[in-house]
Order: C-alpha cells, then structure tokens, then sequence
C-alpha cells in the first residue's frame, strides 16, 4: 500500500474517532480549562505552520515566489471580509498572472 | 420537508452556510490532485475523513513529500475540536446507534455553529442536520468536480493552484485570530516551521508547532 492510502485511510479513521469520542464521553472528561485553552490554540499554529510552509517552502528549500503574491491577496481579500472561494480564486489569479507573465 | 414559517430562518441560514461551503470543496479537490492523489482517494479524503483543515494539512504534507504519520498526527490534532463539538451536541441530539455514527460523521464547524446559534433544542437540531447534510452533499460534490479539473490540467502554477492551497490556509485560520496574543501565536508558529523546514523532513515542522500551542495555553 502507498503512504498516500495510508495516510487516506489512517487519518479518516482518526477524524472519525475524534467526533465519535466528542458524543460518547461523559462532558467532564474533556471539559478542562486548560485543554480547551490549548486546543483552541492547535488549529491556529498548525494551519499557521501550513501557511508558511505552503508559500515559501519548495522540498527542503525556502523561496520567495508568485505563491507569496497570491497569498498577499488572499490577505487583502479576508482584511477586506471576502467570502472563501473569493479569497481562494484572487490568489490563484494573482499568482497565475505573475508566473505566466514573468 | 415542509417548512415552516417560524423555521425558514434556520433552513436559509443551513443551506447558504452548507452551499458556500461546498464551493469551497472544489479548492480541495484541486489541491488533493495537485499534491499528487488520486481522484479517488481526493473524493475519499472528502467522504469518510469530512473536515477541511485536516483534508488540507493531510495532502499539504503528502503534496511535500511529508510521511503518511506526520500527515495522520497533524490531521488528527486538527480533528481534535470536532470532539469538542460532539460534547456540545450530544446532549441536545441524544441519538444512539446507527444514527449516532452518522451525528458523529457531520459533527464540524459549521454544522454545530449553525446549532449553537438556535434558541431552542428543536431549531438546534434541525440547524445541525441540515447543515451538517447539507455540506456533505455539497463539500462532496464540488471536490470531485475540483479534482476532475485539476486532472484535466499540466502545470498547477499555470493555474494559480499552487497558491490556492496557502490561500485556503489562510481562509481557515483567519476567523480563528481574534486576539493580539493570537495573532503573535500565529506568527511564531510560522517563524518555528520555516526555520525547521531546511532541518528536518517534511511534515516535522507543521506538527512541531504544536509545542507552542502547549506552551502558550498551559496558563492563562
């Protein structure tokens, strides 16, 4: 099996675990300041890592390219209170304009 | 379904959230295809795994040659909030068996933020089904479409594809920093990751980041 499927199947697997646990636990269990300060925080720095590592990394390298144009933009758009596929397209147009125009 | 007057609010409120959404789903689709999957296991990601951030950060990490655990670890930290929203619903739902695995399936974002926003246990219910079914139709729908067209392409630069995928990024992160102290959080993590990118193999420093999230919840 590739690691591509087993990423597919293991990471379903876990999602699934992860909301079926959230309706069959007693509250109390998850129900700790401290674990909810800290998982409120999770998303935020890992879709954080992901932002950067999506616009400046290439394989191990780090580059400034059209990418980090686009993802400006998408900036803009969501200071700007764009919706999601707004936000989404005007990147893609602004860093397919730079790569094909430069 | 009828609908009544008195609910018209709620179904609106399901279906505009559960179809902009959706759309939302063809930029997954591109990205899973993009990073080099399938359209088959793209649509999969879709519908057994059903949570966004995760999908993302699960191709993401394959897409740059990270390993299958770091893609697993990293989306199941993701994961982690829907157990919290399950808490939330269970007791206004109380649902078992089969229908308790389905409740389970549509517990995201969306769906209990719908239901949280209701006055009564009844809207509550109705705004989560109808949410939450409604996403998985649409999310569902549009990767595939996204994944047939990405499929179609050569070069994903061509297309701005390899930008959309930061951009998605940032559109989930977005409505999560709503503090300075967030905002900072969020800028160290980025500054953590792209130091241990040159270091260390793909995938490590996105979950690596997670030690700040410890870090700086621990206290108040």
């Amino acid at each position: 099996m590739s690691s591509i499927w087993i990423a597919v199947i293991g990471s379903s697997i876990t999602a699934f675990l992860n909301k079926y646990i959230g309706h069959s636990v007693p509250e109390r269990w998850l129900d700790r300041p401290r674990f909810k300060r800290i998982n409120t925080l999770v998303p935020i720095v890992l879709l954080s890592a992901l932002v950067g590592v999506q616009t400046f990394a290439t394989k191990k390298e780090l580059v400034i390219d059209q990418r980090f144009a686009g993802v400006i933009v998408a900036l803009i758009a969501l200071k700007l209170k764009a919706s999601f596929p707004i936000v989404v397209a005007s990147a893609a147009i602004t860093s397919a304009a730079i790569y094909n125009l430069f | 379904m009828s609908i009544k007057p008195k609910n018209d609010a709620v179904s609106r409120t399901s279906l505009s959230v559960a179809f902009t959404v959706g759309l939302y789903g063809a930029a997954f689709g591109a990205a899973g295809v993009t990073a080099g999957f399938t359209i088959l296991q793209t649509c999969l990601l879709s519908l057994l795994l059903f949570s966004g951030a995760s999908q993302f950060a699960v191709v993401g990490i394959m897409g740059a040659g990270g390993s299958a655990l770091s893609a697993i670890a990293t989306a199941t930290l993701l994961g982690f909030r829907n157990a919290l929203y399950g808490l939330q619903m269970a007791p206004i739902l109380k649902v078992t068996g089969l229908k308790k695995v389905l409740s389970a399936q549509i517990t995201i974002d969306e769906s209990t933020a719908v239901a949280t926003l209701q006055e009564n246990d009844v809207d509550r219910r109705r705004g989560f089904y109808l949410t939450g079914i409604g996403v998985y139709i649409f999310w569902n729908s549009f990767t595939y479409l996204g994944a047939l067209g990405a499929s179609a392409i050569g070069d994903p630069a061509v297309w701005g594809l390899d930008a959309a995928v930061p951009a998605a990024f940032c559109g989930l992160v977005w409505p999560r920093l709503k503090s300075k102290k967030q905002f900072l959080i969020s800028a160290f993590a980025i500054i953590l990751a792209l130091s241990l990118t040159p270091l260390t193999a793909a995938g490590i420093p996105i979950i690596t980041t997670v030690i700040l999230a410890i870090i700086f919840g621990w206290r108040k």
